[in-house]
């Protein structure tokens, strides 16, 4: 016989159920199985009303951010060999609103990455016909680690802040401000502080680091929420020194 | 039932969707222009592409050398005022990417840096680091955040379009979330839904390509151009279809069958040595490569896997420090997702299909013969792309004929009047259709899963690298029984929250069609060219073919086709050579 693995999954429909439940399955063990591809195979064998999103299965698209075993994985990325005996517990992301088996809601991380202008901002664009704005290699450096975000979601899962707060930015819209900040093309860094530091979250990260930890892409969203408030605070304590009387 | 209403409504939010929700935004911003996508944008398969993007930046290379590039690369199938408009557009598309913060890889004095690609004689791809898809698409989203005129509606799903009085006027959508349909009427509409590679078992291609857009314009009575120009990657793990890029084998990679042997000596590729050669043994052209790998199948060499044949790719011997510097992302593809470690392990490899030249006829600004309906991107073909794609030149054909599409419907709309409420009752229809069909039905028996792994297999069998007349009318008379008992599928979801099962029932219903389409397309071309290589006529036969094949569907679900000449400016057809002939006539041609 085959060997099987159990997976209990997280159920809930808003039609039918008051609170989300549990609902176990057992599914073929195999070495290049990921959760995901377990909850494929229920899907297209056991169950077809198990909801989640996925898309690409290769860790890029960000989609498919679960809770395994009470951690925030992307489920295409985890192995179920990881997990061995098992069971395995697939529940949706921790601290957000929860819509539908898996599937989380999602608007408001949305509108948090929109509301810290995610663009380049420029007094003046240069005409096309000049061609590229240069950028060395080291200038690229300085910001590439916060460029390589996928918005998947498992920082805000494992963010104690969050959890407290939902109005805090959290950690990846911090980390994309200042990807953006710190890219030598743009100049928008002051219009963005004034953004972040007008809600009190940010203060309230105390650096556990929980959020550069889970991160699949590296992006350290921790040290960004670092670097943001020691400029803040810079910021803070000039104005402090300005003459009373002046703007 | 609820309506909404825009001037111009693009389906899809990838690359040539965001890139067109940004043209149409600046020709015009008293514009409503909107993009709807069954997924967030950022989550598009754009995200996915990692070699790069080609267009002429270096001195040294010029606009020609791109054209004529494109054009032999495509087995002279490519229409070539298209092409002149691409490679000519190219450049500044992508400059204006990095005006809007694209992190492209630089030089050391800072200016854009280039690297080689197949099929390129020039070095001109752009690239982000090996995630140029991802960047791409983040910064174009990011961009479009910026438009207060650009609104979105994230994860609807689209079922329809609206035509009424030979135009298009809208469509019918379901917000995923609330499991609502409703109708969003447009002045006009842009089809940028990507490719289709789920119609086959083995893909490069995410669970969101199945074609839809495709399927909506055959439905809705315009034509598909090229459906049997579909492109396989030589090299792509089995089961979940992720590509191992050419790379690995620029490296120094081999291809094994069972014995270990490189059996690419036996198929005309030159001979092997230690370090690769260009244009040789691995390093030949793509599509020879897969036809070689059916080859060995044939003759029992190849490896039996739990997912049907593999052979290996073996970089073992290329050490594991070259490997971490070289190659760092294939060893986190295969560690990562396959459980593989490339330096120790072979990596077992078959033919994976990656892309789709053939897509919804438009002209060279994105529009299709249906008043009111464009198209750009993987789901359009103008055809750039001819009889086979070269790599990198996808993602600027998105920003190139994006824009072009989102210029041109901008221009529609601004002339036209509001929808008529004709196609009120068309949505209501659609609406009873998907509810009677799917969340309300009683009986049927068929699952989803079993009717699209029947599809793939017929598709792969029927339609794969190699095709004759008898494996494609069996694949035909495969699909249609399957058509047949697609009324039969029930649903184990009747919910209307965040209903996946149902989307995916409607998915498998595109799937169908576009495999239809495929299928006849490629039934009809009696020749072998670029990807489609018939057995049966093995050669190419441009006295009948060097035409673009077009597609109809009829009302009651029959096909009938027609073609229609290839534009040729400057580059009259000639021979598609590789190895050694190619550089001695390039010696001789200069
Ligand atoms: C692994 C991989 C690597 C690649 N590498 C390269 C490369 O290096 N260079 C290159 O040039 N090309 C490459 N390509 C090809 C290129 O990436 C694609 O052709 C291109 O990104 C397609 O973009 P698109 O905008 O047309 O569609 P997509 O990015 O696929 O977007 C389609 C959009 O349509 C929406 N949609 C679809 N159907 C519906 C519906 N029914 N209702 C609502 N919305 C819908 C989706 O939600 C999505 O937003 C690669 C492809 C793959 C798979
Ligand atoms: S910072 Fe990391 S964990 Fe957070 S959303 Fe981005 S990729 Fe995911
Ligand atoms: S499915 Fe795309 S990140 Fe996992």
């Amino acid at each position: 016989m085959a060997e099987t693995i159990k997976l209990e999954v997280t159920r809930y429909a808003p039609e039918r159920h008051q609170a989300p439940t549990s609902q176990s399955f057992e599914v073929p063990y195999r070495k290049d199985w990921v959760v995901l591809d377990a909850l494929n195979y229920i899907k297209d064998n056991l169950d077809g009303s198990l909801s989640y999103r996925w898309s690409c299965r290769m860790g890029i698209c960000g989609s498919c951010g679960m809770m395994v075993n009470g951690e925030p994985k992307l489920t295409c990325a985890t192995f179920l060999s990881k997990y061995a005996p098992g069971p395995v517990r697939v529940e949706p992301l921790r601290y957000f609103p929860v819509v539908r088996d898996l599937i989380i809601e999602m608007t408001d991380f949305m509108a948090k990455l929109r509301s810290v202008k995610p663009w380049i901002i420029r007094e003046e664009e240069k005409p096309l016909s000049e061609g590229e704005y240069l950028q060395t290699p080291e200038q690229l450096d300085t910001y590439k680690q916060f460029s390589m975000c996928i918005n998947c979601m498992l920082c805000y899962a494992a963010c104690p802040v969050y959890g407290l707060d939902p109005l805090f930015s959290g950690p990846a819209a911090i980390a994309l401000a200042q990807r953006y900040n710190l890219d030598s093309r743009d100049q928008g860094a002051e219009e963005r502080m004034g953004i972040l530091s007008q809600h009190a979250g940010i203060w309230g990260c105390t650096f556990v680091g929980e959020c550069t930890r889970v991160c699949p892409k590296h992006v350290d969203p921790a040290g960004a929420i670092q670097q943001y408030k020691l400029t803040a605070a810079k910021e803070w304590f000039k104005s402090l020194l300005m003459p009373w009387g002046a703007k | 039932m609820d309506i909404s209403s825009h001037d111009v409504l693009i389906i899809g939010g990838g690359g040539a969707g965001l890139r067109a929700a940004i043209a149409v935004a600046e020709v015009n911003p008293r514009l409503n222009v909107a993009v709807i996508s069954k997924v967030y944008p950022m989550r598009s398969h754009t995200v996915s592409a990692e070699g790069g993007a080609a267009a002429v930046i270096k001195t040294g290379d010029t606009l020609d050398d791109h054209a004529y590039d494109t054009i032999s690369g495509g087995d002279w199938l490519c229409d070539q005022d298209a092409v002149e408009a691409f490679v000519q557009e190219a450049p500044e598309e992508l400059l204006r990417l990095e005006h809007w913060g694209c992190p492209w890889s630089r030089d050391p004095d800072g200016h854009i840096a280039v690297r080689a690609f197949g099929g390129m004689k020039k070095e001109r791809t752009w690239f982000a680091a090996d995630k140029t898809g991802f960047h791409m698409l983040h910064t174009l989203f990011q961009t479009t955040l910026k438009y207060t005129a650009i609104a979105r509606y994230d994860e609807w799903f689209v079922t329809k379009l609206l035509v009424d009085d030979n135009r298009v006027q809208g469509v019918v959508a379901i917000e995923i979330m609330s499991g609502k349909i409703q109708a969003i009427t447009a002045k006009a509409v842009i089809l940028c839904t990507g490719g289709c590679g789920r119609v086959f078992p083995f893909t490069t291609n995410a669970n969101i390509k199945n074609g839809d857009g495709m399927a909506l314009a055959y439905r809705a009575g315009a034509p598909l151009k090229d459906m049997e120009f579909v492109q396989y990657h030589p090299t792509g793990l089995p089961f979940t279809g992720i590509l191992i890029t050419e790379a690995a084998r620029a490296e120094g990679g081999y291809m094994l069958n069972k014995d270990g042997y490189r059996y690419l000596q036996d198929y005309n590729l030159g001979t092997p040595q230690p370090k690769p050669v260009l244009r040789s043994m691995e390093l030949g052209p793509r599509d020879r490569l897969c036809q070689a790998f059916v080859k060995e199948m044939e003759k029992g060499r190849t490896i039996k896997g739990p997912y049907g044949d593999v052979v290996h790719l073996d970089v073992r011997h290329l050490g594991e420090k070259l490997i971490n510097t070289k190659l760092p992302f294939v060893r986190e593809l295969c560690l990562k997702y396959q459980n593989i470690d490339p330096v120790k392990e072979l990596i077992p490899v078959r033919p994976v299909v990656h892309y789709m030249m053939g897509g919804v006829s438009t002209n060279i600004h994105g529009a299709t013969p249906l008043a009111g309906l464009y198209a750009a991107g993987e789901v359009a073909c103008v055809s750039i792309n001819g009889a086979n794609r070269l790599g990198s030149n996808s993602l600027p054909e998105l920003l190139v004929f994006g824009a072009r599409a989102g210029r041109a419907a901008a221009e529609f709309a601004s002339t036209q009047k509001e929808s008529n409420g004709i196609i009120l009752s068309q949505a209501l229809d659609e609406t009873k259709r998907v509810e009677a069909q799917f969340l309300e039905k009683t009986g049927g028996r068929e699952r989803i899963a079993t009717l699209r792994e029947e599809m793939q297999k017929a598709m792969e069998n029927g339609a794969g690298i190699y095709r004759t007349h008898s494996s494609l009318a069996e694949a035909a008379a495969k699909l249609r029984e399957l058509q047949e008992r697609f009324p039969s599928i029930t649903l184990d979801d009747r919910s209307r929250t965040f209903n996946t099962e149902l989307t995916a029932a409607v998915e498998l219903g595109f799937m169908l069609d576009v495999g239809e389409a495929i299928v006849q397309s490629a039934l009809h071309r009696t020749e072998s060219r670029g990807a489609h290589q018939r057995t049966d006529y093995p050669k190419r036969d441009d006295e009948k073919f060097l035409a673009h094949t077009l597609i109809y569907r009829n009302a009651d679900g029959s096909t009938h086709g027609d073609y229609l000449p290839v534009t040729i400016t400057r580059w009259p057809p000639g021979e598609r050579v590789y190895g050694q002939p190619a550089q001695a006539a390039q010696a001789k041609g200069g």
